[in-house]
């Protein structure tokens, strides 16, 4: 059997999420078909769907969310009452809280090194204070840990769930495909509790079901999202003219509309003006989910809300649009998922993602045309991508993103998480806190971001934690072989073999070139 | 054998920062590599200059608001500041005042250390973040030109003196302003139990004969990690936006304090997006402003008596709207302030050629009007701080902006 080193690297590093330890005979496998190894999770379209036992719906979240807030403000509402005095508007208990909580194990564990600190940001109070730290850690044996609530809860689930899938994937490409998209369309779990309980539901009926469909599916599925609609305020968004926005003197957020255009479809210079997000603002008024009360629908699902929407007809990039409820928007979405310059900005950005920084504009015009004549066919793309010589020729010259890395740690030293509270520290402590980046335009995905000086600095201390916790067991001559085998450097080679412990030797390879390049 | 068994006092403490609380403040700080030989200059000043970016945009009507226009107070509708009653706005001016989340600049603008300039835009017109951010910070005059930054070229443009540090490099979050062909360091404050130093000197050998480029990066980390290293780096418990951000200028102060650090910086945070429930004289924005304020104060106490001869300039991509949405929030918009602070600032002062707020004034009916290129106090402060000619200025620093004069006066 032919076996190409070099293609197999390209197969799991740039393609999939590494080589898995073991007897998994990953390497082997995908260096005697790597296009064959790379393409074998795609025939099983509902192999990227999530269904794990205990992982809710987006309503039955919204629902317990709901609740759950309802409760506390109402505990304060009490509190405050009869405590008039001390009645400040900051509610400050759960913050201390928080505080108390951290109380951890000291040397047990490699990624827990990070402090924990809850997000920073400042926002609204009654969200701010739910927002929890990604951090209990149960093992702790002195002042007990406070019981985590339903919101740290469903997010560690969630982000457990995720987590396990990546590390026993086959491949990981369509992992890696989830990863993209849910980075695209990205929502943040520090918005609120409300964003941290949907992150994971978001991307499980959001994204997931559309990775290998269509684009413009996964569009609409993603814009009347519960989730998308509170992270980018157009549960808030009044048509000024709509009986809602008359009577309550409120009016148009236009934060959606603009994000729709600039970062989900056209892209910026994509052809749209100032108007266009005026007017695809107005068109989407009354795009909302429903609440506690369940006024509008069942708790926590997507409703049109006629009494919020702006009426009469709208001009989007040069057409009219007729007044017609929720299918006005429909039709904005579906013609924008078709745009000439949606298939652009798309192909440049997975190429970008996959292949190379500088993406090779004859990969980026073909997967443009790709897109544009499959009618924005996800698995057509993705195809075309995997099938290009372009893809297999360029050098690996990406650094793996601190997600891919430490998923890809986790893979070779066979370590199905239990808890995922080493990942997410970690991915803290490397700047991609998970389903939270800092803006809608996602994490970066660039060796700028990823290979810089701190972050490469500790990549290194996270390496030299987890070998210290991990190395004893292993021996890491073996675990050169399944992860490069003869396309290792005589240099890596060399600095492994000679390395002064297993536990150095661990470290040296999971930072070596041929680990942290893809 | 290697061990990294961290100790108790290392960062288990519930109270030490982290990497996430740094990335969600926002916060990064990179500086200049070379000592410039101006900084033994003649007349002994050994000017310092640090830029602040606040990304997302900026409430400038909001941070110093125009009270007496009349039109404000309808505009900025229930989110609008006062002068009188509970959180009032110290006035700056019988026209201006500042927002009270803010007393260490007015203290510092009542002791003539602090301006601000008002009604100001970059040459960018559109309304998006990302595109605002790189006209911003390249100096170009249009997006789409991400290569260099212009205070990388002013750099480029003054004799190279000594290199403060061993190691060149662009940091991930080294804001694109100081991106470029002149070497820079950046550095994040972390706390996280290191690898041993054999074991990264083992790795950067490696890297030194297979990946140069991660070779550079790792070298720089380690190097950096070490000169910023301090007692007092651990930030109250508490409100965690804020104390972000004073750390990173302490840190920040720090490094450009020393006798050899880098004399100049840049900043960036972020988080100034405010769509929805902005807040008035408390709030979101308030709380912001707050942890900005107490960066500025974090220079100010850490370059000791290097703040006589610094300036700090405060800016963002874009304005917001004039008019509050229907979110009790702003939208993306055109005019803003800039802020000065430092010893070397002629401050107490508020610099505006007020275009009005009458709806025929706004930029298409929407924004404050600029009436101010940013460019030009970008200019001036570097033409008063390190002598830089107008004619680089104006094709290299700035390109194709001739018409744009340097602002006169605005340093000591």
């Amino acid at each position: 059997m032919a076996r190409d080193s070099q293609a197999a690297l390209v197969a799991l590093n740039r393609f999939g999420f590494g080589a898995r330890g073991g007897a998994s005979g990953d390497f082997v496998n995908a260096a005697s078909d790597p296009r064959g190894f790379v393409k074998a999770e795609m025939s099983r379209p509902n192999g990227v769907l999530l269904e794990v036992p205990g992982l809710q719906s987006t309503a039955a979240l919204g629902k317990a969310v709901f609740d759950y807030q309802f409760e506390i403000q109402q505990g304060r509402d009490a509190a405050a009452k009869s405590a008039p005095a001390a009645a400040t508007e900051g509610p400050q208990p759960p913050v201390d809280a928080k505080g108390q909580r951290r109380n951890l194990s000291l040397n047990s564990i490699a990624m827990d090194m990070a402090p924990r600190e809850p997000p920073a940001k400042p926002q609204e109070n009654a969200n701010a204070s739910m927002t929890p730290p990604e951090t209990m850690q149960p093992a702790a044996p002195k002042p007990p840990p406070q019981p985590l609530n339903i919101i740290q809860k469903t997010f560690r689930a969630e982000a457990l769930a995720r987590l396990q899938r990546a590390v026993i994937a086959d491949c990981g490409f369509t992992e890696r495909l989830v990863v993209f998209w849910s980075n695209h369309f990205c929502i943040s779990a520090n918005k609120g509790g409300v964003a941290r309980m949907w992150a994971g539901s978001f991307e499980r009926e959001a994204i997931r079901p559309f990775v290998l469909g269509r684009f413009g599916d996964m569009l609409k599925a993603v814009e009347q999202h519960p989730a998308m609609l509170f992270f980018l305020d157009n549960q808030q968004s009044l048509g000024p003219d709509s009986r809602a926005g008359k009577n309550r003197n409120r009016g148009l957020n236009e934060n959606l509309a603009r994000e729709i255009l600039e970062l989900h479809t056209l892209g910026v210079g994509g052809g749209y003006s100032q108007d266009d997000v005026t007017s695809l603002a107005r068109i989407i008024t009354g795009w909302t989910y429903a609440g506690r009360q369940g006024q509008l629908g069942a708790p926590g699902t997507f409703v049109f809300n006629a009494n919020a929407h702006q009426p009469g007809a709208q001009r989007v990039m040069g057409k009219s649009y007729e007044s017609g409820g929720v299918a006005q928007g429909e039709a904005v979405l579906a013609d924008i998922a078709r745009h000439p310059s949606t298939a652009k900005f798309i192909a440049t950005k997975f190429v970008r993602h996959f292949v190379a920084d500088d993406p090779p504009p004859a990969l980026v015009a073909r997967l443009a045309d790709v897109f544009g004549k499959t009618d924005g066919d996800l698995k057509a793309l993705a195809t075309a991508l995997v099938d290009s010589e372009e893809a297999w020729k360029a050098p690996l010259t990406k650094v793996r993103s601190p997600y891919e890395f430490l998923v890809a740690s986790g893979r070779l030293l066979a370590q199905i998480p239990g808890d995922p509270g080493r990942y997410l520290n970690g991915l803290n402590v490397l700047g991609q806190p998970l389903w939270a980046p800092a803006g809608p335009n996602g994490f970066p995905d660039s060796n700028a971001a990823w290979a810089a000086p701190e972050g490469m600095k500790l990549r290194l201390d996270i390496s030299a934690q987890i070998a210290s916790r991990l190395a004893d067991t292993i021996d890491p001559r073996d675990l050169l072989e399944l992860v490069a085998a003869d396309a290792a450097s005589m240099e890596t080679r060399r600095t492994v073999e000679r390395a002064e412990s297993r536990q150095q030797a661990l470290a040296l390879l999971l930072m070596s070139p041929e680990f942290q390049r893809r | 054998m290697e061990t990294t068994v961290p100790t108790t006092d290392c960062c288990e403490s519930p109270t030490s920062p982290s990497r996430r609380a740094m990335l969600l403040g926002g916060a990064s700080f990179a500086a200049w590599a070379y000592l410039p030989k101006f900084a033994r200059a003649a007349d002994g000043r050994d000017p310092r200059l640090v830029v602040v970016i606040l990304r997302g945009a900026l409430d400038g009507l909001a941070t110093v608001a125009p009270i007496g226009d009349p039109d404000y107070a309808g505009l900025h509708g229930s989110i609008a500041l006062t002068s009188s009653g509970p959180n009032a706005a110290p006035m700056l001016d019988s026209f201006f005042a500042l927002h009270p989340a803010m007393p260490e600049f007015a203290r510092m603008y009542r002791q003539k250390q602090a301006a601000v300039i008002h009604a100001v835009a970059t040459s960018y017109r559109e309304r998006s973040h990302f595109d605002g951010q790189d006209v911003l910070e390249s100096g170009f005059a249009g997006p789409g030109r991400v290569q260099s930054g212009w205070l990388n070229r002013a750099l480029e443009s003054l004799p190279k003196g000594e290199r403060v540090t061993s190691a060149l490099g662009v940091g991930p979050t080294t804001p694109l302003v100081l991106r470029g062909a002149a070497p820079t360091v950046g550095w994040t404050p972390v706390a996280l139990p290191q690898a041993a130093e054999d074991t990264a000197m083992r790795l950067i050998e490696l890297y030194r004969h297979r990946d140069p480029a991660l070779a550079a990066a790792l070298t720089q980390g380690l190097a950096l990690d070490k000169a910023a290293q301090g007692d007092d780096m651990k930030p109250k418990p508490g409100s965690n936006g804020i104390a972000a951000m004073r750390l990173v200028a302490r840190g920040a102060a720090k490094l450009m304090a020393a006798d050899d650090g880098p004399r100049i910086g840049a900043l960036a945070f972020d988080g100034w997006d405010t769509h929805a429930n902005e807040g008035g004289p408390v709030g979101r924005l308030a709380q912001l402003l707050s942890g900005l304020d107490g960066a500025l104060a974090e220079f100010e106490t850490g370059l000791g008596p290097r703040w006589r001869d610094t300036v700090v300039v405060v800016v963002t991509e874009f304005g917001r709207t004039a008019r509050i949405n229907g979110t009790a929030g702003t939208d993306h918009g055109t005019g803003t302030v800039a802020l000065l602070a430092g010893g070397a600032v002629k401050g107490g002062r508020v610099i505006a050629d007020w275009p009005g707020l009458k709806v025929a004034n706004l930029y298409q009916a929407r924004d404050l009007a600029p009436t101010t290129d940013l460019r030009a106090i970008m200019k001036g402060v570097l033409q008063d701080q390190f002598g830089l000619a107008e004619r680089v200025l104006a094709e290299t620093v700035f390109p194709d902006s001739t018409s744009v004069k340097p602002m006169k006066g605005l340093v000591v």
